[in-house]
This record gives C-alpha cells, structure tokens and sequence, in this order.
C-alpha cells in the first residue's frame, strides 16, 4: 500500500462531488451509502475499491462533519457496531479478495447485520477451550455446537464464527475461523432472556451447518491469532468515548437527586459525591487519554476505563435505587421483549441497576481486565498455567 | 470552560528529570530514615539546591519579583517527585501556601514584592502560620489578634514547615478586621510536637507581641488567603500523586521479587487484582491532579470543582497506595528499616491537610448544585 497524498482538503472535494451527484434530500438512504462507499468516502482509511481511499484515518472526521452538515444520512453505526467494530477490520485483514469485495459493502451500508459466534457455555473468559466442532467434508466444512451470547444474531445475515477443528493439540492451537451463513439450514437463534426481563441476546444452536471453505478467514488451526484481530478491535471501541460533565449514569442520579429533596439522607449524599468526584477524575482520565492519542503517545491507560466504568455504572445505579426509597421497590416492566438497541441509561432506575450488571461481564470481565493490566501493564507474572501444552480433548470440563 | 491541557509538556517534562535526577541522588530511603530521627529533620541542603541554585521556589512568581515567571503547573510537576520521594524539604509550606498568599495578596505593595523576593530566591523559607488541616473556604482565623501598633499576639498549632520557616506569614484579626502580615520567626516562639508525618513536619507558632509587617488589609487579607488554600490544596494532589506512584512502583517491585510457595507472591491474583486496582486509581488521580493545576494556573472558573474533586480524590488515592503497599510487603512493610512507613505517613497526614475529602466534597456539593 503507498503512502497516501489526501489530505483534509482533497476529502472536501470528494465529499462536495458525492453531495452534487446525489443530493441526500432526494436520495434514497440505501442509495446514498452505497454511492458513499463507492466513493471511497465510508471508511477513508479503507483500501481503494473497498470503501476507502488509504487515507489517513484520523481524517474520517472530516468527511463525517461534512455530511452531517449537508443533512446526509448515516449508516447507524450502533445498529451495526460488530459489523462495523469487529469483523469489517477481521475481514479485511484475513478475508481474500473475493470476501472483501462480497461483504464489506453491504456490511458498512447496514443492509446486512452481522453477529459474533465466540462465547460458548462452556468457554466465555477462557474463550480458547471453545468445543463448537468443524469438521472438513469435501469443500465444507460442518460444524456442531452451541454459542451464546450473541447480540443481533436474529437480525444478522453473517457471522464471524470460532471453531475447534483439531481437538488434539492443545486449545490455542486448534482453533479455525469462518464467515456463517445465518440463513444456512441448522442455525437456530433462541433469545437468551436476562435478568432484566428483555433478551438483547441470543443462543445459536448450529446442528450439521455447512460452510464453505472459500468462507474461511486465515489458515486452519490459526483461528486464534484471526481472533484476537477481533477482540482488539472490540476493546478499542468499549470506554473510549468523549462524555460531558455528569453524562450517562452520573446523570441519571443526579437528576433525581435534585428533583426529589424529600428522599435526600445524609450517607447518601456522602456517597453520590464520592461518586460524582471519582466520575469526574475517570471523566478527566478519559480526556488526558484522547490528548494523548491526539499527540501520537498512547498510554496503557486506555486499559483501565472499562473497569473503571463498570464499577462506577454499578455503585451508582445502586445508590439510585437506594435513593428512590420506596419508589426503588417497583420495576418498569418484566415483560420479555427484544431491543433492538442496548441503552445502559435508558428505561427507569430498577432496570439501569440489573443491565450495568453486565458491564463487568461482557467484553472481558473486570477479573480478566485486572490480570491484563496486572501483566501487560505493570509486568507481573502470570498464574501458573496447567492447560497451555494439553491436547484440548484431554482437559479438565 | 475551555479544554484543559492535561499532559505534560516538554519542558514540565525535563524539569522532572532534573528533579527527579538530585532527589535519586540526594534523597534516598536509608539516609532519609536516619535523618527523621537527627537534630535536622530538614535537609538543608537540599532545599537550597532546589530553591535557590534551581530556582524552584519561585517558579509561578514572576521575573520582575525574582521568580521563574512560569506557573503552578510546574509546582504541581516538583510536587509529584518530592512526594515521590518524600523529600524532608519545606517546599509546601514556603514554595506553595507562603508563596500563594504572597501572589493573592497586591504584589504592587511593596513589603508583598520584598517578601516575595525573598522566598521565590531561596534566600529564606517561609511559613503560612495557619493549621495545616485549614481548609479553603473556612472563615478567616482568629487565633492571632493585631493590636493597633501592628504587633501580633497569639498561638497557631500544627504549621506545616513552621520549624524550618524564617519568616511567617500571618492571618490575623486587629481593630481595623482582618490583616495578614509578615513575621520573622526570630519574634515568634516556634515549638516543635511530634509529627505524624517525619518528613515534613507541624510546629506551634507563638505570638507574643511580635513586631509584624502589614502585607495585606481588610480588603485584600481574606482573598489572600483563600488563594494560598486554594491554590495549596489542589498543588498537594499532585504531590500525593507522587506519594501514590512511588508506593505502587514499590509494590510492583516487591511482589515480583518475593517468592512464597515456590512462585512469585505477585502471580497471585488475589494480590495482582490488588495491585491493579491502585494502578487504575492513580490513572484518574493523574487526570484530575493535572486539571486542577492547569485550572490553577489558568485562573479558570471551574478552580473550585477541579481543586475539590482533586484533592478529595487524590487524598484517598495516596491513602490507599500507602496502605496496600505496607500490606502487600507483608513484614517487611511493617518495619521501621523499610521506607514505606514514610510515605504512609505522609499521605495519612496529608489526608487531613487543605480539608479533609469529606470537607472538600462538601464544597463539591455547593458548586454543583447536589445539596443535602
């Protein structure tokens, strides 16, 4: 790849002739994204012909301001977070040609949702013991086993999909990786309801699923190394964003607090500005982390923020319902439903208090956090390892 | 507010390692512990090297009044190393509370320019004769009365570096209200408990009818002080980051050298989780110091939330660091001979200096509107 001559101005310029060629007010979204990949305008960073233009990525900002600006619509980056966070960057790196050019488009417009088959009952921090067998049958593969916790999985068209095809070296070595079909017969998607009532989550039951070898990303029995392009990517994008001052669940607390001065005691305003300080100095924290990646010095920081914001999510939706006093002894509703959408903030007090819960679990949990920064970080050594040189089918489960 | 710079530049950058440079050399733990327990707990020497041939006591004050001309984001930098290091050295006292009072007070007047002078050289260290537990926003002291010859009468405890002070500066109230003056400590009777804290060190400082000069009337004494608490206690957050740092490097050091069980006691999860915990601890300890010294050093708006949520947070921070690192030294760390002790008495005591944290997010109540 050359080293690339575009700069803020040139991007601009593509952007003002993508506006002119289809004005987004009488465009068609679907029609208007497609048009912007074509561009090279969805992921400038991206190679050319693959929605890119290998510029430098710290310029997508440019082309994002100016079509927020000309009113264009966007490609809901939310609704399409593993897509776009997770397997886009695991395609392109791993994919052949023939994968980039069949899927990143269709991914990055959001007319196809992709999921994560990773995490299985029997392997979620100890992802690399997964059991989901794929076995070679001429140009396919056919794979048994069952994943969980998979966000999107009933809306998604593909997967990225982790699976043991040789279970007698030891785990990290057995591992192959692939592109699912959703729609192949024996993938069955049942909501997994969770303590809050709704099911953002699914369990994916795959009975006999074929999938192409040409689907395959990496070499087999390399899958583990293609994961960790993945899961990079997904911490990358957890903790890292701009928040004001008494944003998300500070917030919430805080209204309440000065809405409802009848239900004010002392310990408890103790507490909510023990909170308010420790959110403010992990807000600043957040801050002094972006100046650094700003001025191309990244510290190791950025591996604490998901901890720190797991636990201040916990104590203060905690200390909300407290607050709440009797009002804290009623829920909005338990009715099972399936959002389309997390909102850790959204609905009422009760339902904040069970859904951050979750946040010290998913995308590692803060155990696991505090080994990586115990280890990588600060250079401790690790806890002796029983299962590195074991054939996997001869672990302890 | 504007967006605040919360890095290190540079130049804050070399300082550090300069400083840190003579603290390593002049500074270290087994000469420290025998000079806590020796007729001169201050290092002399030091200070003078530091004040005067480095010119750090006068790094915010300006050129034209013998300073650096720089700002108090540079204290807060010196700070973090000789907290790291605990240097027995009267910076807080003379280079930050003095020295503030001085630059809050009208430099224009000219007793005010000649004390500064003085301090911001390293000529002579001086004291802010206030207890060191005085939080910003307390009502001006009373302990001290002028008469209305200007000769102050009465007892201030617990003035951190009052024994190695020359010269005090003085809150107190006369005829005309309240007045804050400059006292050489040669006038005062300066009488030395045991500290919590060896290395820097509360004296009681007695009045008894002490020749004083006026820096300061009814008008501008309280704003002066306020500045010097202010200012003094968001600086200490940046020194009990140092405190924090050094206790965690500490840690991070023994844990992988101690083997019990046959593996390194730091391999245990149950002591890394620990350790981890206080690495996160100071990264935000990190952020909220350095805001609250470039919110200082600015004169922004929001001072007060940042100096309340830094030196309540930071306090707590340096607090915990000291105390995991005496338990996570097992024995060791509970021995005189181990340095640790040092740093846990500095950041106990500075737990109670400036405010206490309950008192400062009591102010953090007021000026976000969250009361109780």
């Amino acid at each position: 790849m050359s080293e690339s001559t575009i700069d803020a101005a040139e991007l601009r310029d593509r952007v003002a002739a993508l506006l002119a060629e289809h004005d987004p007010a009488t465009t068609e979204r679907p029609e208007f994204l497609r048009a912007r990949f074509d561009a090279g305008l969805a992921w400038v960073h991206y190679p050319v012909g693959l929605g890119g233009l290998n510029a430098p990525r710290e310029l997508q900002s440019v082309v994002e301001a100016e079509l927020a600006a000309a009113g264009a619509p966007d490609n809901d980056p939310r609704r399409i977070g593993i897509g776009l966070g997770m397997a886009a960057p695991t395609v392109l790196r791993f994919g052949s040609d023939e994968l980039k050019q069949r899927f990143l488009r269709p991914l990055w417009t959001g007319e196809e949702v992709w999921c994560q088959l990773f995490s299985e009952p029997g392997a979620g921090s100890d992802l690399a013991a997964l059991a989901t067998r794929a076995v070679r049958d001429g140009d396919d593969w056919v794979v048994n086993g069952q994943k969980v916790w998979t966000s999107s999985a009933h809306t998604a068209r593909w997967a990225i999909l982790v699976t043991r095809t040789d279970p007698d070296v030891p785990k990290h070595a057995g591992m192959t990786y692939f592109v699912c079909d959703m729609t192949q017969p024996g993938v069955d998607v049942r909501p997994l309801r969770q303590i809050t009532g709704e099911a953002e989550f699914n369990e994916v039951f795959l009975n006999d699923v074929r999938i192409p070898d040409a689907h395959r990303l990496g070499a087999v029995g390399e899958g583990w190394r293609v994961a960790q392009t993945t899961l990079m990517n997904e911490r990358v994008a957890i903790g890292g964003n701009a928040m004001p001052r008494e944003g998300g669940m500070l917030g919430k607390v805080a209204a309440t607090w000065r809405e409802r001065p009848e239900l004010r005691t002392a310990e408890l305003h103790d507490r909510l500005l023990t909170l308010w300080a420790e959110s403010e100095a992990f807000r600043l924290a957040g801050t002094r982390l972006r100046q650094q990646l700003a001025v191309g010095s990244p510290g190791p920081e950025g591996s604490g923020m998901k901890l720190a914001f797991a636990r201040l999510s916990q104590a203060l939706s905690g200390l909300e319902v407290e607050l709440l006093g009797d009002d804290g002894l009623r829920y909005d509703d338990w009715t099972m439903r399936r959002p389309e959408l997390v909102d850790f903030t959204g609905r009422e007090a009760g339902y904040r208090y069970l859904r951050a819960k979750g946040n010290s679990i998913e995308g590692g949990t803060s155990e696991i956090l505090r080994n990586i920064i115990a280890e990588r970080v600060l250079g401790l050594p690790s806890e002796p390892r029983t299962d590195k040189d074991v054939a996997w089918k001869d672990l302890p489960r | 507010m504007s967006t605040p710079d919360l890095l290190y530049s540079d130049v804050e950058t070399d300082l550090r390692a300069s400083v840190r440079d003579l603290l390593t050399d002049r500074c270290e733990p087994t000469a420290l512990l025998a000079r806590v327990e020796s007729a001169e707990p201050y290092d002399t020497k030091l200070w003078r090297t530091l004040a005067a041939e480095l010119g750090l006591a006068g790094l915010p004050v300006p050129e034209e009044l013998g300073g650096q001309g720089a700002s108090v984001r540079e204290t807060a930098l010196v700070l973090e190393e000789l907290g790291r290091s605990v240097a027995p050295v009267p910076f807080l006292g003379s280079a930050v509370l003095a020295t503030a009072a001085l630059l809050g007070a009208d430099t224009g007047h000219e007793p005010v320019a000649a004390l500064l002078r003085r301090l911001a050289s390293g000529e002579a260290s001086g004291a802010l004769a206030v207890p060191l537990s005085t939080a910003p926003g307390s009502a001006f002291p009373s302990a001290v009365a002028a008469d209305g010859g200007g000769r102050l009468s009465g007892t201030v405890r617990s003035v951190a570096d009052g024994g190695a002070a020359e010269v005090f500066v003085v809150p107190a109230t006369g005829p005309d209200g309240p007045g804050l003056y400059a006292v050489e400590a040669s006038a005062a009777t300066v009488a030395e408990p045991v500290s919590l804290d060896l290395t820097r060190r509360i004296a009681d400082v007695t009045f008894a009818g002490a020749q004083a000069t006026l820096l300061a009337g009814a008008n501008g004494a309280p704003a002066a002080l306020e500045h010097a608490l202010l200012t003094g206690a968001g600086l200490l957050a940046s020194e009990q980051l140092g405190v924090a740092q050094w206790c965690l490097e500490t840690t991070v050091a023994h844990v992988r050298d101690r083997y019990q069980f046959g593996r390194p006691v730091g391999s245990f999860q149950a002591l890394k989780h620990r350790i981890a915990d206080v690495w996160l601890e100071l990264v935000a300890a990190r952020a909220a110091a350095r805001y609250a010294a470039d919110a200082l050093a600015t004169g922004s708006d929001d001072a007060g939330v940042a100096v309340a949520v830094a030196q309540s947070y930071c306090a707590t921070v340096a607090v915990h660091a000291a105390e995991e690192c005496v338990q996570l030294h097992g024995g060791i760390g509970m021995t005189w001979e181990h340095p640790a002790h040092l740093y846990l008495k500095r950041a106990k005591a500075s737990q109670l200096a400036l405010g206490t944290p309950g008192k400062h997010r009591a102010t953090l109540a007021t000026l976000v509107d969250l009361p109780g």
